[in-house]
């Protein structure tokens, strides 16, 4: 496949509208994110960028969809490291379901060319949010404080 | 749903273990390539999907009249967070006071 695709699915007890707010709004994420936020108006067309704890922008990109609270789609691109950077734009979608008394968050991230560095480095870190956003949703605690905890 | 009892069920199989393999060195793989990689009727083959995508542990997208199937990492994330990421500090400790013994406390 002439691709690299990377699909997380959970199921979150909470409603659509209370997901999409923690995957909109910058002080829910940088709760779930590891100090890290997001910045954009959420409307088609509109810039958008994740940006580090000390406000370097990690990486940046557009607003391709924006259906609250159903689908958000973002063009995303790599900003701090230039062999990634040099990868170009990757497509990350966010699909929010009803699903009895929970929520199935489907997010799909795709970069059109094989080997993938830039998924490489993206399926590493979603997993970790995406159960991060769980647990705090369903019990106000967040799993893991920090991405990679320190080994002594 | 999350049942954990499905994931460790799902886990409990040697072919459903492969399957995941099989879509760890390369996701979105179709029925079909997922067989040619097993010694198992297909009809077997689609039952072990079935259980594994019961557990969340695969997902599937439909492209025009193929269904590919992904791992989906979140609730082995869930396992390492719950049974395993709490046990690895006191272990951890438990190997820096072995050292220290065996070594001998220079420190004071």
């Amino acid at each position: 496949m002439n691709r690299s695709t990377f699909m997380y699915v959970t199921y979150i007890r909470t409603t659509p509208e209370t997901l999409w707010s923690a995957l909109t709004d910058p002080a829910t994420m940088k709760q779930y994110w590891f100090g890290m936020h997001q910045e954009s108006d959420w409307l088609p067309g509109s810039a958008w960028k994740l940006v580090f704890p000390d406000g370097r922008i990690a990486d940046a990109g557009e607003i391709v969809e924006a259906d609250r609270p159903r689908r958000l789609v973002i063009k995303w691109r790599n900003e701090f490291k230039p062999e990634m950077q040099a990868e170009g734009y990757s497509r990350c979608t966010m699909e929010l379901e009803p699903s009895a008394n929970a929520v199935k968050l489907t997010i799909t991230h795709v970069m059109e060319r094989s080997d993938s560095k830039f998924i490489d480095a993206v399926s590493g870190g979603w997993p970790k949010i995406v159960s991060n956003i769980k647990s705090l949703l369903e019990s106000g605690r967040i799993a893991l404080e920090e991405a990679y905890p320190a080994r002594t | 749903m999350n049942d954990p009892d499905l994931l460790f069920k799902a886990l409990a199989d040697p072919s459903r273990r492969k399957l995941l393999d099989l879509l760890y060195a390369e996701d979105g793989q179709t029925l079909g390539d997922l067989c040619r990689h097993l010694i198992m009727t297909r009809q077997a083959v689609t039952q072990h999907l079935d259980v594994l995508e019961a557990a969340n542990l695969v997902a599937t997208v439909r492209r025009g009249r193929e269904k590919l199937h992904f791992l989906n990492p979140v609730p082995l994330q869930e396992i390492y967070e719950r049974w395993i990421r709490k046990f690895e500090k006191p272990r951890l400790e438990a190997l820096h006071d072995l050292k220290r013994l065996l070594e001998g406390d220079h420190d004071e």
